[in-house]
């Protein structure tokens, strides 16, 4: 019996460690900041743990069935802590955070509770220094197992909603175990037996729709129908449905509704290329969705368009697919268009081209690879490659929720030795959007549209230049590949802007 | 397929059919190269074929290394083309080579140059003359292009599974050895400004124009681990970065360094940390120098004997390429080769000079270039950098080559891994450790299961990701400047010369650093120029 009893210790105590980790790594999954998350789970993990060594004295009766009925509690909720808290966040972000600290505090109340138990129920047979030593080192060494066990095997195999029902049926066999070793001691509990056989199928079950499981909460996360997903060598492309919408998510960030989309691209391209009569001759970096080629091709005397974008999935995707070809009007196949599937930075270092109006639609300066396309290095490359009397367009984030950023891209294309003119256009999806045009001379903005509009019209234009107090100017350093402020910048306005 | 990768296929079978395991996958391909140390070792036992022909020059310059380039650009720029620059190696370039395969350039040794100090006025001038550096060259903080510049981030630090900004080990350190760290910065801030009576820096870089003051020298007589300590300097983090930077710069530990050149490190320069670099390392330098010298370089070629005579030098030189020896009879010598090979090719060598050159001895460095399908993964902490450093470890980290490219899109890339083999004892003697010793006879797979097996402590996936490791390996790398050797009266000999023969080398100094070799070569040209009577425009 005592081996026995180890040996569930040695379970036991793995089984309180993995979710301890669990609810860490998930915390910083879903939330970010991993020191915060870890640091807090874990002392709310302890402190409840605490919580139930105190109440263990309460406990009274027989010893080894609350033992057992204990086990398949802990089992029965740390076996679901993974799915629940994931399925949680992805339908309401918001008592995310209350579902967490509660789960985590119920679990290590009743892990809590575990150690002290198996030592009364141990005491009348062991010394009690014995037990001590006995119970305690089996403990640690069941949390050295599985924190080792955790990072290299569990959690980049099985993930962590598997891993999580994984030890949800370590702890319910322990319970099952020793309701079988222990039977003639406990006589017959049907209750109990039921009650075990319940939670076991109960967490085999879960087991193995796991798999199926993450995709209903991903399609959750979407809450619209997925009609297209896949993982191309760059990023995972999905496109949703959901009656007269089509969005499109890069990496999970919505890249487009095509609710909206048309003031979003209007305003990248019109605002410059109406200002530009003569231009004949136009470069889109990014951009592979084909909408913005779909506002230049509104232009009759524009004779080559060059699409450059790193994805040809994209491309590829958006030239193809019957439903995205209607929202881009098929674009991509226009005659004047020669699609380049490079690296924007690569293929401007060794082209030789000069445009008269160029488009750089980049994802945000989320980390240092993309931040380079918004340095002044990157800015000066682009010199090269643009007409004396041309433009640039930049999408550059939002200035209502990254000011700082935005004003840094604009100080940015001035260091590098551009004129610029920002300006911005609210797109609900994403909210108060900013562009800024840049040009080798000073910008004037156009007296007249001369293609159809819905959002850019003439007397719209004037007010996209104006900055209201809470997005005007602010003092800037440019952003320089040996000190790429931006991303931290970028990083801490967003930060901020997600904590809400 | 090779026999050895039958036996380590076949070997790795019977591992697996035994432990029922998984297997340790095969190392990836890849060889081990180094300096030519065949040619280079025949100096030992010369017995090379007597000279077939013979030339007449104004200037040779013996060694294509920093020192040897920089000699052939001044003279090149100074109007002098009647020199040939004698190169052991198939390229010149010395410790600033570089390779390139289908992912990158890198680098096959010096890998980055801190911004330099306005005393470093050749150096600037190179720059200058690269379009590296922009404007006023004279300025204390002058305009680079930031093509250059290391890209941000640029140093991260890996310690206790979590990687940390910049190189001071910061997380979880007890608030009074932060305190120490500040104060060792602020007595560093103090000695970049601090000048003697005559206004000279206190370590100047050239340290040629360092001062003289007898206090400042007098720490060339101690270690800077002892130093540290006795100013009262104990954390642990401050001891691992003196002792990090030391193997980094001199190939030393803080216990086998001078503190004078410890401190050295620490003081010459005002760039804040900065450094230019690229793909291909001290390359893009090493062979923007080159340039000058294009035509005037004879590779493969082992000069074996040195004579002086009344109207200058008499060299016998060995072109490995022809089996066959060349004399040249050269008015003005400049050599530019490392002062330890020569009591074995001039014969006429001062008894001093032989003594002075006795206690040197160098460090080996063993340079490992990785190719990788994609960047390794960080796991926690700060993202990818330049140069990433692995805290408990005896090699000093890798450098990320594709890091400086100008692209966004992930994918391939080469890491290149450095290993300074210091010695573990703090004797001052010449002779290696048996332990490093034994790493120099080290094969190919030898270094491969060392390097994954370090680099698998941040990245344990790494072994999937290497497609390629090549090892390359530099006998003699650098010069250590243990204590004594910098201002204990043996390198002045050196500086002054011969009449008719100039030093070059970076030796001279003490310190292998590209700045130091750099004004060696520069400060010979233009004496032998002085000499030769062509006037000329002082770079120094």
């Amino acid at each position: 019996m005592q081996r026995t009893l180890l040996a569930s210790v040695f379970i036991v105590a793995s089984c309180g460690l993995a979710y301890e980790l669990i609810a860490g790594a998930l915390a910083s999954y879903l939330l970010g900041d991993s020191v915060t998350q870890f640091s807090t789970v874990i002392g709310a993990y302890l402190f409840a743990m605490g919580i139930g060594s105190w109440l263990s004295k309460h406990v009274a009766g027989n010893l080894l069935v609350r033992f057992i009925q204990i086990e398949l509690l802990v089992g029965l909720l740390g076996g679901l802590s993974a799915g629940l808290l994931f399925l949680l966040f992805t339908l309401h972000a918001g008592p995310f955070r209350f579902a967490l600290y509660g789960l985590v505090l119920l679990i290590g109340i009743l892990v809590g509770l575990e150690i002290p138990l198996i030592m009364r129920i141990l005491k009348r047979e062991v010394a009690f220094k014995d037990l001590v030593a006995q119970v305690l080192s089996v403990d640690y060494i069941g949390a050295l197992a599985v924190s080792v066990l955790f990072p290299l095997l569990l959690a980049p195999h099985l993930g962590l909603v598997r891993s999580a029902l994984l030890f949800g049926l370590l702890n319910a066999l322990v319970a099952a175990w020793a309701l079988w070793l222990f039977r003639a001691q406990l006589g017959p509990l049907p209750a109990l037996r039921a009650q075990c056989i319940a939670v076991l199928a109960l967490l085999a079950v879960g087991f193995g729709f796991a798999g199926h499981y993450v995709s209903l909460a991903e399609a959750n996360l979407y809450a619209e129908d997925i009609v297209h997903a896949e993982s191309s060598a760059y990023q995972r492309i999905v496109v949703t449905r959901s009656r007269d919408e089509t969005r499109l998510y890069l990496n999970h960030n919505l890249q487009f509704s095509s609710r909206d989309e048309y003031r979003y691209h209007e305003a990248l391209v019109h605002p410059g290329l109406a200002a530009l009569p003569g231009a004949r001759r136009v470069l889109v970096l990014g951009g592979g969705d084909g909408m913005a080629v779909r506002e230049v091709l509104k232009y009759p005397q524009v004779e080559h368009i060059t699409l450059v974008d790193l994805d040809p999935r994209m491309t590829e995707l958006f030239a193809q697919s019957p439903l995205l070809r209607e929202l881009n009007g098929g674009a991509l196949a226009s005659p004047k268009l020669k699609i380049v599937n490079a690296d924007a930075l690569q293929w401007l270092e060794t082209s030789t081209e000069i445009f008269d109006f160029v488009i750089a639609d980049f994802p945000d300066p989320s980390n240092h690879a993309l931040g380079k396309l918004y340095s002044t290095a990157f800015y000066r490359l682009l010199k090269q490659h643009v007409a004396e009397t041309g433009l640039v367009a930049v999408q550059a984030t939002s200035p209502l929720y990254a000011r700082q950023s935005f004003w840094t891209v604009v100080a940015t294309l001035e260091a590098a030795g551009w004129r610029t003119a920002p300006y911005h256009a609210l797109v609900p999806s994403f909210g108060e959007w900013g562009y800024i045009l840049a040009g080798k001379r000073d910008y004037r903005p156009p007296q007249t549209i001369p293609v159809a509009t819905r959002f850019v019209t003439p007397d719209a234009i004037p007010a996209l230049f104006h900055f209201p107090a809470d997005m005007a100017r602010v003092a800037a350093e440019p952003n320089r590949l040996d000190n790429q402020n931006l991303v931290r910048i970028f990083e801490r306005e967003w930060g901020r802007v997600q904590a809400h | 397929m090779r026999r050895r990768d039958f036996l380590a296929a076949s070997s790795a079978a019977a591992a697996l059919a035994a432990c029922g395991g998984k297997a340790a996958p095969p190392l990836p391909p890849g060889v081990l190269t180094g300096a030519d140390d065949q040619l280079g070792h025949r100096l030992r036992q010369p017995d090379f074929p007597a000279p077939t022909e013979t030339r007449k020059l104004a200037v040779a310059i013996v060694g294509g290394g920093i020192g040897g380039l920089s000699a052939a650009w001044k003279l090149t720029r100074a109007g002098c083309d009647d020199y040939l620059l004698l190169e052991m190696e198939s390229e010149a370039g010395g410790n600033s080579r570089a390779g390139k395969n289908a992912v990158s350039a890198y680098p096959l040794g010096a890998h980055y140059l801190p911004l330099p100090p306005r005393e470093a006025r050749a150096t600037r001038a190179l720059l200058a003359e690269l379009g590296v550096l922009r404007g006023n060259r004279d300025a204390a903080h002058p305009n680079y292009d930031e093509r250059y510049l290391c890209h941000a981030p640029q140093e991260r630090l890996y310690k206790d599974g979590y990687w940390q900004e910049g190189l001071w080990p910061t997380l979880g350190v007890p608030a009074a050895e932060r305190a120490q760290y500040v104060r060792f910065q602020d007595f560093i801030q103090q000695l970049r400004q601090q000048r003697d009576g005559s206004g000279r820096r206190a370590f100047a870089l050239p340290l040629a124009l360092s001062s003289r003051d007898p206090g400042w020298r007098a720490l060339d007589r101690s270690n800077l681990r002892d130093w540290l300590l006795a100013e009262g300097y104990t954390a642990p983090g401050l001891h691992w970065l003196a002792d990090y930077a030391c193997r980094d710069d001199y190939g030393t530990s803080a216990m086998q360094t001078s503190a004078w050149a410890g401190l050295h490190y620490f003081a010459c320069r005002d760039g804040e940390g900065q450094v230019l670099t690229a793909p291909e390392g001290n390359a893009c330098l090493a062979r923007g120098l080159a340039r000058a010298a294009a035509g005037r370089v004879l590779p493969r070629a082992l000069v074996f004997r040195v004579e002086q005579g009344r109207r200058g030098a008499i060299l016998d030189v060995f072109l490995a390429a022809e089996n066959r020896s060349l004399r040249i009879e050269a008015r003005e010598l400049i050599w530019a080769a490392p002062l330890f090979l020569l009591p074995r090719v001039f014969p006429a060598l001062p008894a001093e000079w032989g003594r002075a050159l006795a206690g040197a001895d160098y460090a080996p460095w063993v340079v490992a270039t990785l190719t990788l399908t994609e960047p390794p993964l960080t796991r926690a902490g700060q993202p990818l950098a330049w140069d990433n450093v692995l805290h408990d470890s005896a090699a000093l980290g890798y450098v990320v080559a594709t890091h400086q490219q100008l692209r966004y899109a992930p994918g391939p890339t080469v890491i290149s891994w450095y290993r300074a083999l210091h010695e573990e004892s703090a004797s001052g003697s010449a002779s290696q450790s048996a332990s490093d010793r034994r790493r120099l006879l080290y094969s190919h797979e030898d270094w491969a299961r060392e390097i994954l097996a370090d680099l698998s402590r941040p990245h344990p996936e790494i072994r999937e990701l290497v497609t390629r490791l090549d090892v390359h390996r530099h006998a003699h790398a650098m010069v250590r400047p243990r204590p004594g050797r910098l201002w204990g009266g043996t390198r002045e000999a050196f500086e002054r010369g011969l009449p008719g023969v100039q030093f070059a080398h970076a030796d001279v100094s003490g310190l292998s650093l590209f700045e130091e070799a750099n004004y060696r070569g520069v400060l010979a040209a233009e004496r032998t120029l002085r000499r030769l009577g062509v006037s000329f425009a002082s770079s120094l």
